[in-house]
């Protein structure tokens, strides 16, 4: 089973519920989608196995070859090249290393050099596999290294896979729940939560995704996510406290399951309430 | 000697348009003649990459000079590998600063803001 932990905003708790199911389950796998920020590997400390570059492909014109017909230019959907004078001129950062650019050439001019965005590390920690994705700063996409850890089948097979997505709900999000069996949303008790509650639902809403929602560092007094989630019919799975002893804990890295019973029967009883939601 | 400027709208009284890119219109006016010829900017709606675009048709269209109130990186880089030279326009309608360039008063634009990219 795949379980994307997705929020619309940063600092929910995304992490936070992801590292604690991947750890009360057991022989998981843990990926952590978050490539602009991961930050599950803190909590799990994994020894590394294997570390690797990522790279894309992005064009390169042999300008003895081109006769500057444009065909490239005009074809190119995201405006990434330019022909000026005798030469063209290639955006990377543009780029969506669709290749089409090679393809529509008569000249067979194009051809194609990779371009390094970032890297990924696998890694144990006991026997819970760690994923990490990492964009390197100034690339504009993860895209590329969240298919490469989702994609990846070594260390997947046979075992529970809890994905940290990336906040929001934009492409890379998308691309992280795509084959997710279940969605745990995870909100805050505020005004400004249930607003990016609601764009996220609106999400695992349109793919279809069964979901339900954990909301975080509740107090007493208005709860405008839970209102959120009653009007939406929204199961609420969990609903955690406020808790600075958590908070401490949380900020020196350890994984409050594993510090607390009290926490450990909290997730455990999340997993399971996962777990027969995805049976419905 | 042709003048390419972002227009909001297709006539000479209208203002200058704030964003390259993603001006509605590009004017190319010909000093010699003063022949004025108003285009659509087809690069104005294209989820991104405008300035790319928008910067590729000034070239096409031969233009020797664009006049514009300010320029993305990824464009100036492209206009200022074709030569064409980048005046910065001032406060007021097209036909003000086509006056204000014929009389030599534009500064040349140097600040190249980093683009306003949007999200993928």
């Amino acid at each position: 089973m795949k379980i994307a932990v997705l929020s619309g905003k940063g600092g929910t708790g995304k992490t936070f519920v992801a590292v604690n199911l991947a750890y009360v389950n057991n022989d998981s796998v843990y990926i952590d989608c978050d490539v602009e920020e991961p930050n599950g590997h803190l909590f799990f400390n994994p020894e590394i196995i294997q570390n690797n570059d990522i790279s894309v492909k992005i064009p390169v014109c042999d300008n003895d070859l081109c006769n500057g017909c444009k065909k490239c230019v005009l074809f190119c959907e995201f405006n990434a090249l330019a022909y000026i004078g005798d030469r063209l001129m290639v955006f990377d950062k543009i780029c969506h290393s669709c290749g089409g650019c090679q393809i529509v050439c008569p000249q067979k001019a194009i051809s194609e050099k990779d371009k390094t965005i970032g890297h990924y590390e696998y890694g144990y920690s006991n026997n819970i596999m760690i994923k990490t994705g990492v964009l390197n700063t100034g690339e504009t996409t993860g895209i590329p290294i969240i298919k490469k850890l989702l994609k990846d089948d070594n260390y997947n097979t046979g075992r529970d896979i809890f994905i940290d997505c990336p906040p929001g709900s934009s492409c890379s999000v998308i691309e992280s729940i795509k084959d997710a069996d279940y969605c745990i949303l995870v909100a805050e008790p505020s005004v400004f939560g249930a607003h990016n509650l609601h764009m996220v639902y609106d999400l695992v809403k349109l793919y279809n995704k069964p979901h339900g929602a954990v909301l975080n560092k509740c107090m007493e007094g208005e709860n405008p996510s839970a209102d959120y989630c009653k009007k939406s019919s929204i199961t609420i799975l969990e609903s955690i406290n406020f808790d600075k002893q958590l908070g401490l804990l949380n900020s020196e890295g350890k994984i409050i399951s594993q510090e607390s019973e009290k926490y450990r029967v909290l997730f455990m009883s999340l997993l399971e309430k996962v777990k027969s939601g995805m049976k419905k | 000697m042709k003048i390419a400027i972002p227009a909001e709208e297709k006539n000479l009284d209208s203002q200058v348009c704030v964003s390259f890119g993603r001006a509605p219109y590009y004017l190319y006016y010909n000093i010699e003649n003063d022949k004025a010829e108003f285009m659509e900017n087809t690069a104005a709606n294209t989820p991104g990459g405008a300035g790319i675009q928008a910067a590729q048709s000034v070239i096409d269209n031969k233009a020797d000079v664009l006049l514009t109130p300010r320029c993305g990186e990824n464009a100036a880089k492209i206009i200022h590998s074709s030569g064409i030279r980048i005046y910065k326009t001032v406060q007021g309608t097209i036909k003000e600063n086509i006056e204000l360039y014929k009389k030599d008063s534009l500064e040349p634009l140097t600040e190249i803001h980093p683009g306003l990219h949007g999200h993928r």
